[in-house]
């Protein structure tokens, strides 16, 4: 019998895999899909999404987002909230990339403004901010300042004078999670990121020139203060080699702790540890130290971006009012609070592949935000739209406040690079009026946006649903690629 | 510049590429452990880069600890790994010994031996591939039977 006939449809486009279908599972299964994304699921993600719902401790559901797809262990596109009292903690929850992210910044300038320049402006970009397979930052960090992007998160990189004391309004958590500790980060984890700090990495990382595009929401869209048809820039990476060699560290230490601790899971790359135990703790700890990296990265870039536009435009970054939007982890594990059922229940949520989404009225949210709940920021692919969506009331009952993050690969590179030629992909870009700059050609066919799910479904789904409400719509005009 | 490396040139094979949608894995081969082992380096180095284009100028000792022998794999990628994004190197030549040791139970294996290769150099020399964000645990297998086989997949 096949897996999907043991899955019960709910309503539209929410799926409920029963907890009697394992007989491991603590709570059902939630899958938060169209009618098309539900029959294209491959039974791998299903059995995934089923073995998170084993976890000690998990809370309400185990989630599924629009664009889940396999991953290891645990799916991308994925949540799993566990209880602080009797619950665990798994790194394999959050990934390696921890505290993979994107950063928006708005401008004042429109595309008239930039087009005569745009060639420049993305030759600029590409040089001043580093990218592609080992890459390193343009400065080089001392062994000691290392504990302090990993303590201090953006609020190093401003207080280092890259950027502006307002930057850290408009991130989540402000950019610094006040428990990091750099104590339980491994050296190998910060020599790695030493020499990486300030760069974008390769892969599905961005930077990338925009243009608001389309408004679907007047109201939010003012209160995010989007302008129509004004350029927008967005930076998608994360805390590179030493958020990766912490998430290994745990991994192998975790590896060792659920045999200890005799924690009964279906899959070794579940492995985890009690939340109240000190390998938990302390990976919690690392985890927030590496997603401090991460905010004090993508800070870094905000102040290049910047710095690019300033020397191509010869105008202040102020004069074109380059604020910043938002900014969004979407491989993280925090701990928040959520109603469940009658009660408020401190919670860990894992969410890997996932955007947090909370409503109007979070005090997490920027006060700025408040009213409408927080951006959500998703990037599309090489090429192709990003959306911005907000959190909603909806989401927090649902979803722990999550929602997807973009679109998720479904073509190999292999095949990619058969199906696609660079050159033709170019072209393509060329003909829609979109620079493209990347390290090398193979890159482009890897990355193109066939090799991907489509975005706009995805988005479209999640506004359907209501767990992220459509804010805007936001073209490339402009991308560099590693 | 291509480098002949007679010492791969052993095998018809000495590894093999497979897809994984988001990522890539490996499968490499060997009369012994050592070997495989050997040629797992180079599949690594070749999905970075092009092993053909790295001289073996710089050597690295490396020495690992493990408690069996698919952790093995899984630290000895790590370590490689480690060298070359914190040295800025790219690897084309593996000397390995595998043992097993009487030592605490957590560390009842050891790899050790010698790793040479280069610095990095993209705009003149080498080829850029993809960067492995980490070595993963997913179907990660060490067999030996008439030859020896290993397992691997990259998250890219």
């Amino acid at each position: 019998m096949s897996v999907k006939e043991e899955i019960i449809k709910v309503r539209d486009n929410v799926w409920e895999i029963p907890s009697s279908y394992k007989s491991q599972m603590r709570v059902p299964g939630r899958l938060y899909l169209d009618d098309n994304g539900f029959e294209n699921l491959d039974e791998g993600s299903i059995e995934q999404v089923a073995n998170v719902a084993c976890l000690p401790g998990i809370q309400k559901y185990s989630i599924g987002l629009p664009d889940i797809h396999f991953g290891y262990g645990f799916t991308i596109g994925g949540v799993g909230a566990t209880s602080t009292r009797n619950g665990v903690i798994s790194p394999g929850g959050v990934g390696f990339d921890i505290n993979c992210g994107v950063k928006m910044i708005r401008t004042n300038l429109t595309q008239d403004d930039i087009k005569p320049q745009i060639k420049e402006l993305t030759e600029t970009l590409f040089k001043n901010i580093p990218s592609g397979v080992g890459s390193k930052g343009k400065f080089h960090l001392k062994e000691n300042q290392v504990d302090d992007v990993l303590k201090y998160g953006a609020e190093w990189a401003v207080d280092q004078d890259f950027g502006w004391d307002d930057d850290l309004k408009f991130l989540e958590e402000n950019g610094r999670i006040l428990d990091a500790d750099p104590s339980l980060v491994s050296d190998k984890a910060k020599r790695r990121g030493i020499p990486q700090l300030g760069s974008l990495g390769s892969g599905n990382h961005f930077l990338e020139v925009q243009k608001i595009d389309e408004i679907y929401n007047e109201e939010a869209a003012k209160v995010f203060g989007l302008t129509p048809g004004t350029i927008t820039v967005m930076i998608h990476t994360g805390s590179r080699g030493c958020g990766h060699q912490v998430c290994s560290d745990y991994l192998r230490l975790m590896d060792k702790a659920y045999k200890k601790y005799e924690v009964n899971i279906p899959d070794r790359q579940l492995a985890c540890a009690p939340v109240d135990s000190k390998e938990a703790q302390n990976y919690l700890k690392a985890m927030f130290a590496a997603a401090n990296y991460a905010w004090a990265n993508r800070q870094i870039m905000t102040h290049w971006v910047r710095e690019s536009f300033e020397s191509v435009f010869k105008k202040s970054a102020d004069e074109m009012g380059m604020t910043s939007i938002y900014d969004v982890a979407h491989n993280i594990a925090k701990v928040e609070t959520h109603q469940i059922k009658k009660f408020k229940q401190e919670l860990i949520v894992h969410r890997k592949g996932a955007t947090r989404a909370f409503g109007p009225g979070r005090i997490e949210v920027p006060k700025d935000y408040r009213s409408i709940g927080q951006p959500v920021l998703i990037p599309g692919t090489m090429g192709t739209s990003s959306y911005i969506l907000h959190g909603t009331d909806l989401a927090m009952e649902e979803t722990f406040g999550s929602t997807a993050h973009g679109a998720g690969r479904i073509l190999s590179r292999s095949t990619a690079k058969k199906q696609f030629k660079p050159e033709e992909i170019q072209k393509d870009m060329s003909n829609k009026g979109i620079e493209l700059k990347a390290n090398t050609m193979p890159v482009i066919a890897e990355e193109a946006p066939g090799a991907y799910k489509n975005v706009d479904s995805v988005v479209k789904t999640s506004d359907k649903l209501g767990i992220a409400k459509l804010v805007a719509k936001i073209s490339p005009l402009a991308v560099t690629k590693g | 510049m291509i480098v002949n490396n007679d010492k791969y040139n052993k095998f018809k094979i000495p590894y093999e590429l497979f897809d994984v949608t988001a990522d890539i894995g490996f499968l490499a081969y060997g009369n012994t452990l050592n070997e495989a082992f050997e040629n797992a380096g180079l599949a690594m180095f070749n999905i970075i880069s092009k092993t053909d284009y790295v001289e073996s100028i710089v050597s690295k000792k490396i020495e690992v600890f493990s408690e069996d022998y698919v952790s093995l794999l899984y630290d000895y990628l790590e370590e490689l790994l480690f060298l070359h994004e914190v040295e800025y190197l790219l690897f084309s030549e593996f000397n390995l010994n595998i043992e097993k040791i009487n030592g605490s139970d957590e560390n009842n294996y050891k790899l050790s031996g010698t790793v040479k290769g280069e610095k990095i150099d993209w705009d003149n020399k080498h080829v850029r591939g993809s960067e492995v964000k980490a070595i993963t645990f997913h179907m990660m297998e060490v067999k030996c039977d008439k030859i020896c086989k290993v397992r691997a997949i990259l998250d890219l």
